[in-house]
Parts: C-alpha cells; sequence; structure tokens
C-alpha cells in the first residue's frame, strides 16, 4: 500500500480496533512512502483516538478497548516520537504524572496518559506508590506545565495534601499546575485539596488540561 | 444463609457483572428497591458501598432503608482492620472472594478482555504481588480454581479461611 490516503485511512481504522502490529506495518509504509510524522499522526493516530474516546464516553467502548487502542497507538509513537521531536513540532504541553504512594492502581492513570499522548501532550509518567519527594524531584527536573496526582483507593486520597503540602514546602506550587483524578476523587475534594483542576475521565482531563495551560499562559505577559 | 437462619427474607438479586462497574450499582439498586417498596413492608440492602464511593447510601437515605456497614465485601468478609493490614503490608494485593474465584472466567477474564487481548494482562496485574483469597468456603473445587486463576495472573496465592461469620452478623444486624 503507498497511497497516502489509504495508509490514513488504514492507520486510522487499525487503531481503533487496537490491531498493533497493523498499526506498525502501516506506520512504516507510510515513512517509507514519503509521508511526514505530523501527517501519521495528527490525520491519523490522534482522530483515532479520540474516536476511541468518544465511543469511552458513550459507553459503546470499554476498558479492554482503550487499553487496547491505546497500545497499538503507543507502538506507532515508538517509531514517531524520534521523528517528531527532530521536526521540532512543539507538544501542547508537559504532563507529570504519577499514582500516589501506597497505591498500585494504575489503569485509569494509563488511559489518560494515552488520551494525553494522543492531545499532543509529552507526557512523564512516574509509575505507581510514587512518593511526595519523587514527585517533587521530578517537576525541578523536567518543568513539567502540569503534574497530575492519581488515586484508586479512598484511603490513599489523602496522598494528595501530602503531595500539596510538599510543592508548598519546595516552593513549586506556583510553579506548576495541579490536576488530581481517580475514582474515588469528586470535583469537592479537588477543591478540598487546592488543586487546580479535576477531571472525571480521560478525555475531560485533555479537555482541562488544555484550559487549564491555556488560562496560565493568558496570565503570562508576552 | 436466608434459609439456614430462617430469616423470612426473599432475596432478589442484582446483575453480578456490576462488581466491574460500581458506578452503576447506585441506579440499579433505585429502581429494583423502588418496585420492591410497592410490594414489600421492608426492603434492606445487602451491599456496603462497593465502590460508589458514597452514592449507595445516598439512594439507601433517599428511599428510607437500610445497606450493609464497610466499604466492601471485603470488609465483610475478613473484617477491617484485618483488611487494611493485608493492603499496608502489600498495597500491591489482588482480593478473591469465593465469587471471583466461582465467576474468574466471566468477570475477570472476558470481562477485562483477556480472551480477546491476553496481552492485557501486564497493563492489569503487573503491580500486584500477590493474590489473597478471602475464603468463605473454600471447597476442592475452589481451591483448584483460585490456584488456576492465581497462576494465570502470575501471583503467588495465599489462602485466608474468613468464614462468612462477619457477614451473617451483619446481615441479622440489618434484619433487626
Amino acid at each position: 500500500m503507498s497511497d497516502p490516503n489509504e495508509i490514513l485511512k488504514g492507520l486510522y481504522d487499525e487503531t481503533l480496533v487496537g490491531n498493533a502490529p497493523r498499526v506498525l506495518e502501516l506506520t512504516e509504509e507510510g515513512l517509507a512512502a514519503g509521508m511526514e510524522p505530523q501527517s501519521l499522526l495528527f490525520e491519523a493516530l490522534i482522530p483515532s483516538l479520540e474516536e476511541v474516546g468518544a465511543r469511552f464516553e458513550r459507553g459503546d467502548f470499554f476498558v479492554p478497548e482503550m487499553l487496547i487502542a491505546g497500545r497499538a497507538m503507543a507502538g506507532a509513537m515508538e517509531r514517531l516520537r524520534p521523528l517528531l521531536a527532530e521536526t521540532g513540532v512543539e507538544t501542547v504541553g508537559t504532563f507529570l504524572m504519577g499514582t500516589v504512594k501506597g497505591d498500585v492502581h494504575d489503569i485509569g492513570k494509563n488511559l489518560v496518559n494515552i488520551m494525553l499522548e494522543g492531545a499532543g501532550f509529552e507526557v512523564i509518567d512516574l509509575g505507581v506508590q510514587v512518593a511526595p519527594e519523587k514527585f517533587i524531584a521530578a517537576i525541578e527536573e523536567h518543568k513539567p506545565d502540569i503534574v497530575g496526582f492519581s488515586a484508586f483507593l479512598t484511603t490513599t486520597m489523602p496522598m494528595f495534601k501530602a503531595n500539596m503540602n510538599a510543592l508548598e514546602k519546595a516552593g513549586l506550587r506556583d510553579q506548576v499546575i495541579v490536576m488530581v483524578g481517580g475514582a474515588p476523587v469528586t470535583q469537592e475534594y479537588a477543591d478540598a485539596v487546592g488543586a487546580d483542576g479535576y477531571a472525571a475521565d480521560a478525555s475531560a482531563c485533555v479537555k482541562r488540561a488544555k484550559d487549564l495551560i491555556e488560562q496560565k499562559r493568558a496570565k503570562v505577559p508576552a | 444463609m436466608v434459609a439456614r437462619r430462617g430469616w423470612p427474607v426473599v432475596v432478589h438479586p442484582l446483575p453480578p457483572l456490576l462488581h466491574n462497574q460500581p458506578h452503576l450499582i447506585a441506579d440499579e439498586v433505585r429502581g429494583l428497591a423502588t418496585a420492591l417498596l410497592l410490594t414489600h413492608e421492608r426492603v434492606a440492602v445487602a451491599y456496603a458501598d462497593c465502590g460508589t464511593y458514597g452514592a449507595l447510601d445516598a439512594v439507601c437515605a433517599e428511599l428510607g432503608i437500610r445497606m450493609l456497614p464497610g466499604l466492601h465485601c471485603y470488609d465483610l468478609f475478613a473484617g477491617e482492620s484485618r483488611l487494611a493490614a493485608y493492603l499496608d503490608d502489600e498495597p500491591g494485593t489482588y482480593l478473591f472472594t469465593d465469587f471471583l474465584v466461582r465467576s474468574f472466567e466471566r468477570t475477570v477474564v472476558r470481562e477485562l478482555g483477556l480472551d480477546r487481548w491476553p496481552e492485557l494482562a501486564e497493563d492489569y496485574f503487573r503491580h500486584y504481588t500477590r493474590v489473597v483469597w478471602l475464603a468463605q468456603e473454600p471447597t476442592d473445587d475452589l481451591r483448584a480454581r483460585a490456584e488456576a486463576a492465581a497462576a494465570r495472573m502470575a501471583l503467588p496465592l495465599t489462602v485466608v479461611e474468613t468464614g462468612d461469620g462477619r457477614l451473617e452478623r451483619a446481615l441479622e444486624a440489618l434484619l433487626a
């Protein structure tokens, strides 16, 4: 297959159903045919993942469908990421993510990561059981636009406040947007711990993250 | 348990796969309980919070009915403090109950898409370090199933025989 439109359509369709080997093949075919990595990303992979997110919101897709589509996209991104970096494509922003200390749950967080990367964010994932000091060290190292704290358990949600206190103590609170999320988390809880943003699901997180970055950049004098 | 104790109770189950979609439990309970209240003197909900994060409590308050205490069935089988100790010792503890052992193929394998995409097992289970089975009635058949299920998750299995005494006492209090 060397017709760019067919390659784009194939990439879109195969990402949607999570056919990782075929997505990688089509990515290689597109590059071999001289297609730009941005074209493969923005005209096929990202729209496909947006459709996955929309189907999840409508209840047509569930967690496995999202994960398998995300895996397919991740395989293509492994191939495209260095090429995109070479071409100097700007990211929407940098999002540092982690599941809080004492909590090993990461499926929701990983879905958010997939959607964020699909939306053009650079995502740095610290994994699970991330202690406050590890968040602080990573913020100092990577200087992200947003840090995201994820918790699945009511017993680990209080770590949000511990992380916020650590940010204050390190003098970093004003330098980074804080978002929180996870199954038991609510807007009220996010407000109570002093987070800047909360989202109930992966798609909503992407929208909220973009809004928060826009708001922050609008406040900074050019 | 109802038959053994001779409780004057009719059990109306909700779909067991709500285990995987706890956000739907409160509305399902509202629908069934509202209907049952038209024909029954009393309705009680044999669910704990079960991942509804307070939504079920709110529905019960709205309908003036009672529910079981605790965060989830694991509390009711093992006891809150013992369960907390398991999770404090190893946050990567995956809990089985007899229900989950018996329905593992449907509730875990099929519902998580592992029958279609076995590679997702890594996404689901990579941070878990053990399975603890809170066994209510550990028959030989269930033991074999629990071992097979834990092996499928590539995790060691610990069996804790909890019985169902705590659940029975909680139900007794609920019906009092």
